[in-house]
């Protein structure tokens, strides 16, 4: 897919996002502005998986798995199938769910009416995803967890002679986290090169900016230091990201460290500063800002 | 009674040699957790994983998703407590294939607080699709890998090491418990190294004109067959519980959960830690300074009874395996 198709996808995701934050009187709507290119990059250009096997439009909740739940419906089958030549893509801050469901939308792997059981009772489309969430496969709710998760997953498909990569997106954040760096080091010693992970660096944590609540840079030095190739690139640059997830790493894990910014593509976020975890919409004139902010920038809800 | 070292050791590597799907993980405690042969065995099936508990589990639960089933091993102290988050929502909530085996159950270490895992009974409990089992005796750590592996979804072992007694022939069964003697008196019910050291007991109480129900269980969740339900109801002054546990939220708690809800209404001694962290010491010393040991057991039958008996602990004797399996017969005719 070219630059300008994968720029369309980006911005489909930040209106449908919007849309559903002015809906609901909030969201997370910085998470879309800071990854919605590398989401569009992701599924545009960089996965090498299969077109969507799971129904267009998302089944109602079927209760959580267990011995005597063996219908449990997993998300993992809008990535496509599971098949050893293909890559997998695992979401790790799946509080992002509502940016890969946009972006599901965008790419033709969900209907748009998927949507609107977002955050609804009874439905898979979680605030927060699950497993069975559109797009989803792991467990993934409790952060750091996602990537030893897939470190186990990698070294299964090791043993059993599988090439597909597995692509993991994590938040900037995580990187707080002692079980990421556990992880990282694990990556390290089995020279685990099908672990690719782009990282949303959006600077950005709940309580604020993540220089005011913890010191994780810099970045690229400790993730070299514990044995990766670490690479820094402009996270809303879709050519950038492209060139880095192509970046030779023998033997070796691949971190892609997309700087990004928690109001880009919807500037009038700006000022919440610095605050932008999850945007709440507190009055009826930041309402009507958005609202117009989406007429002008997107042409509305009607598209 | 024959006592026998590094059991699982041994017996891991028999059993796992036609089963390629079964991969054992270590956090750093190889031979400390009796997996050392299996790593030389096996190497391109062991996993190390350094001391990341957490990192252990989250991967155990990536690698049982593509069709493998880790054998997880570390001290239970660094999985229930350290990995819980991890234990819960990389293994439990999805209901995946891992087998955790938690060594140094209570206190059976001299490792003070920080080794002993004395809730972990309890905690595990709580978490929803988790099949609890306990190892009393050689026996049980050479059969609770089939009974383990026959369980789909995630397993937790409380695994014994080293020296351990060979006390049954009969290879453990899930949900099953085993009648070690009869008797309308008392129910006594026993886990993992607790049904030895009731068995010192229980001989000399007989002989006292005490008749003991004694139950021994290995399977804490799901808890409760019809053997233990009848033993209880028939129990004509009350129940005994003894675990190698703190008594809130393990075997007394599920016990008493069993009685509550059927209406039983007897008393109940619970013999365990009593809401207290213990400190490092050799087993028999600790038993005693707890009240875990045998001499205990027959302090909660003088109390149930109302009658003070006359028994010293000189009068204990080891348990002999033939004795036990005669117990067994004799009460089956």
């Amino acid at each position: 897919m070219n630059v300008d198709d994968i720029k369309k996808i980006a911005n489909g995701i930040r209106r449908r996002v919007l849309e559903f934050t002015i809906k609901n009187g909030g969201g997370y709507l910085s998470q879309a502005c800071s990854s919605a290119e590398i989401l569009a990059t992701l599924y545009g250009e960089i996965l090498n998986i299969g077109p969507s096997i799971a129904p267009k439009i998302p089944p109602v909740f079927t209760g959580v798995p267990s011995k005597d739940n063996k219908e449990y419906f997993s998300g993992y089958g809008y990535n496509g199938p599971k098949e050893p030549h293909l890559d997998r893509f695992f979401l790790s801050p799946v509080h992002y769910a509502l940016v890969l469901y946009a972006t599901l939308v965008e790419t033709n792997r969900m209907l748009a009416e998927g949507l609107e059981m977002f955050n609804k009772d009874g439905f898979t489309v979680e605030m927060i995803g699950a497993d069975h969430s559109p797009g989803h496969e792991l467990m993934s709710g409790s952060l750091g967890q996602t990537i030893s998760q897939v470190l186990g997953i990698a070294l299964a498909r090791k043993r059993k002679g599988e090439t597909g990569k597995n692509w993991v997106v994590m938040s900037d954040g995580e990187f707080m986290i002692g079980q990421t760096w556990e992880a990282i080091e694990t990556l390290s010693f089995y020279k685990v090169d099908t672990v690719n992970v782009i990282i949303d660096a959006n600077g950005q944590s709940a309580d604020g900016k993540i220089d005011t609540v913890n010191q994780i840079e810099p970045l690229k030095k400790r993730l070299e230091s514990f044995g990766a190739v670490a690479v820094e690139v402009n996270g809303h640059d879709i050519q950038q990201l492209i060139d880095a997830a192509n970046t030779p790493h023998e033997s070796k894990p691949l971190f892609v460290i997309a700087r990004t910014i928690p109001y880009q593509g919807i500037e009038i976020l700006k000022k919440r500063a610095p605050k932008f975890h999850y945007i709440r919409i507190t009055n009826e004139q930041e309402k009507e800002e958005l609202q117009q902010f989406l007429k002008e920038r997107f042409g509305g809800d009607n598209r | 009674m024959k006592l026998e070292a590094r059991v699982h050791e041994r017996n891991l590597v028999k059993w796992a040699a036609d089963k390629p799907e079964v991969v054992v993980f270590s956090a750093d405690l190889t031979n400390s957790t009796e997996i050392g042969l299996f790593k030389e065995t096996y190497p391109d099936r062991f996993y190390s994983f350094g001391m990341t508990e957490q990192n252990m589990m989250s991967a155990a639960g990536g690698m049982a998703r593509e069709g493998f089933t880790p054998f997880v091993h570390t001290f239970a102290v660094f999985m229930y407590r350290r990995a819980l988050d991890q234990i819960e929502m990389s293994i439990a909530y999805p209901n995946l294939r891992v087998r955790i085996f938690g060594f140094l159950p209570g206190i059976t270490t001299p490792g003070g607080a920080s080794h002993q895992a004395i809730n972990d009974v309890g905690i595990l409990r709580t978490v929803p699709n988790m099949t609890i089992l306990e190892t009393g005796d050689a026996t049980e750590v050479e059969s609770v890998l089939d009974v383990a592996q026959s369980i789909d979804g995630p397993v937790y072992i409380r695994q014994l090491r080293g020296q351990i007694p060979r006390l049954f022939r009969e290879p453990m069964k899930l949900g099953k418990s085993r009648v070690l003697s009869k008797g309308n008196d008392i129910t006594l019910i026993t886990s993992g190294i607790m049904t030895e050291e009731a068995l010192k007991a229980t001989t000399i109480l007989k002989k006292d004109g005490v008749s003991i129900e004694h139950l021994h269980i290995s399977t804490h969740k799901p808890f409760g067959d019809d053997a233990i339900f009848n033993a209880i109801e028939k129990a004509k002054y009350g129940v005994i519980t003894m675990e190698n546990h703190t008594i809130i939220g393990g075997l007394g708690s599920s016990v008493s959960e069993l009685m509550a809800e059927n209406g039983i209404g007897k008393r109940l001694v619970r013999i365990g830690l009593k809401d207290t962290y213990a400190h490092g010491g050799s087993k028999e010393y600790l038993m005693k300074y707890y009240g875990l040991d045998a001499m205990n057991l027959v302090k909660a039958v003088e109390n149930l009874i109302g009658q003070k008996l006359d028994i010293e602990e000189d009068d204990l004797a080891e348990p002999q395996i033939d004795e036990i399996e005669q117990m067994i017969k004799a009460e089956d005719l």
